[in-house]
């Protein structure tokens, strides 16, 4: 069982949250994306072997998104943070 | 190559059974081969097979970071089908179903391929509608399929809860009479025996560390047992299809997703067919030693690591208890994890790519088992041909841009919901 730290929360079990995913994409403007721009960014990952920094959501908790940068070889989580927040430890 | 039979059981049962032949050889790494296929499990030992037999290329090496057959392979639930509504994944699923057929004696080992059936359930009359659908599709291109209402099913699995206060109550099922399960390890060793035998080097415990590539064309590979050149490389890796594509400086539509599988102890014969419920979501068959395999969702989160938390097993295990109510008092012997590299529209990606000479096949989601042999044999015919199979032309890495997605659920780009 992973023990995510909420920034709002504090530690809490997997259970409480639900995955969403990659969290270093930044969604492309409206107004100026290309069709290529809007390809990579619905279609490719980085899919790294490593830290890797996603989207957590809090839905049976405080129902905010939590940034957590964690080593997908290890499961261990590294750092957590807000959504717009930095988060600490060597990872991308 | 000393052929299986059983004048050669009973020639070597009189010596002791002292005498066999290793099954295939552990050479050093030439400094150059044609093809370099990447992965040795089966669906890459298969590939170099096919590549020899069909296509008379023979100066292959499939290197393998591990052991033989111990990603993906030996971590599955053995389960074989093709039974697929969108007809791009039914024709090349029904074709790998026929390989399936006569593996055992094409490759001169018997791969134990059991035609016990697979059943899906359906819990309502609207899944009930699209499994009618779905197996008119499959008869359409050229498979099988068989609608059962619950008395079928009830006599097809004894211990089934069919009964209408079930917590998802069974309202029918769709049967494919020809699918089944298969001893996995079988797999990897039959080919792995066959493609050495026509003079494949599989070389074990060779992790490749680097692609060498100069003008977009693929010249060999960087190994922690030194630098090997070929022509045309293939990676056949499983989860791992991502991080091999990072070294050729590709970005795939791919996420490595951890699904984990696990088995009861071993009971009596009580179970003689393949259950799978879409809604509940597992799958469960008997193993001939007796052990009930189960397998259920994703851990839902990204994960190179081969083993999983403690809530899916929970659940995996509460989905097989709802429908089987008598296997509650067993207890579970192992449990264990792969790395799914899970696509973003579920269906794989068989296909050249920008750099040339360099072949991925990966994105097989839950699904890459019961495809070894398909995928094994028009990857063969990618590498040969430069070209893809008619089987396979529609599994290329560039429909994701071209729009041409192949998503059997219609889950849309989201990896984990395939």
């Amino acid at each position: 069982m992973l023990e995510i730290k909420c920034p709002w929360c504090g530690p809490r079990a997997q259970t409480e949250f639900s995955y969403a995913g990659d969290a270093t994409l930044t969604r492309p403007s409206l107004d100026t994306a290309t069709e290529t721009e809007w390809y990579e960014h619905v279609y490719l990952r980085g899919n790294p072997r490593g830290p890797h920094d996603e989207l957590w959501h809090h839905a049976a908790g405080c129902r905010r998104f939590v940034k957590v940068r964690r080593d997908v070889t290890t499961h261990e989580i590294i750092a957590t943070a807000g959504p717009h927040e930095h988060l600490g430890g060597g990872g991308k | 190559m000393t052929r299986y039979s059983i004048f050669s059981l009973a020639r070597n049962a009189l010596t002791g059974h002292k005498n066999w032949p290793q099954a295939w050889r552990s050479p050093e790494p030439k400094p150059e081969y044609d093809v370099i296929i990447i992965g040795a499990g089966g669906h890459g030992l298969g590939t170099a097979y096919y590549l020899a037999k069909n296509h008379g290329i023979t100066n292959i090496a499939v290197l393998e970071k591990g052991w033989l057959g111990g990603g993906n392979t030996g971590r599955n639930t053995t389960i074989v089908r093709a039974n697929y509504e969108r007809t791009e994944n039914e024709l090349f699923y029904e074709h790998s179903l026929k390989l399936w057929e006569t593996m055992s004696q094409d490759l001169n080992f018997n791969v134990m391929f059991s035609q016990r059936g697979v059943i899906n359930l359906a819990h309502s009359d609207a899944q009930v509608d699209a499994f009618q659908r779905r197996g008119n599709a499959m008869i359409l291109n050229g498979s099988d399929a068989m609608l059962l209402n619950p008395a079928e099913i009830k006599a097809r699995a004894p211990h089934l809860d069919c009964s209408a206060d079930a917590r998802f109550p069974i309202k029918g099922g769709l049967l494919q009479p020809r699918g089944g399960t298969a001893r996995h390890d079988g797999v990897a060793w039959g080919y792995a025996r066959a493609a050495d035998a026509r003079g494949v080097d599989i070389i074990q415990n060779c992790e490749v560390t680097g692609l060498d590539i100069s003008n977009g064309q693929i010249t060999g590979v960087q190994t922690t047992r030194g630098a090997i050149k070929a022509k045309k490389v293939g990676i056949a890796v499983a989860g791992h299809t991502g991080h091999l594509a990072t070294m050729a400086g590709m970005r795939l539509p791919i996420e490595s997703h951890v699904l984990q599988a696990m088995v009861s102890e071993p009971v009596k014969p009580c179970l003689d067919t393949v259950i799978t419920s879409g809604a509940v979501h597992c799958y469960i068959s008997q193993s001939d030693k007796g052990e009930l395999v189960m397998g259920g969702d994703l851990d839902f989160y990204n994960s190179y690591a081969q083993r999983g938390n403690f809530p899916r097993i929970e659940d995996v295990v509460s989905s097989v208890i709802t429908m089987f109510p008598s296997f509650s008092r067993l207890r579970l012997m192992r449990t264990w994890g792969g790395v799914m590299d899970m696509s973003m529209d579920g269906s794989p990606i068989i296909s050249k790519t920008p750099t040339k000479g360099f072949y991925i096949n990966g994105g097989w989601c839950y699904g890459g088992f019961k495809a070894t042999p398909g995928s094994a044999w028009v990857f063969a015919h990618t590498i040969a041909n430069d070209e893809p199979h008619e089987l396979n032309g529609q599994y290329r890495l560039e429909r994701f841009q071209q729009g041409h997605m192949i998503d059997e659920h219609g889950a849309g780009p989201t990896p984990g919901a395939h």
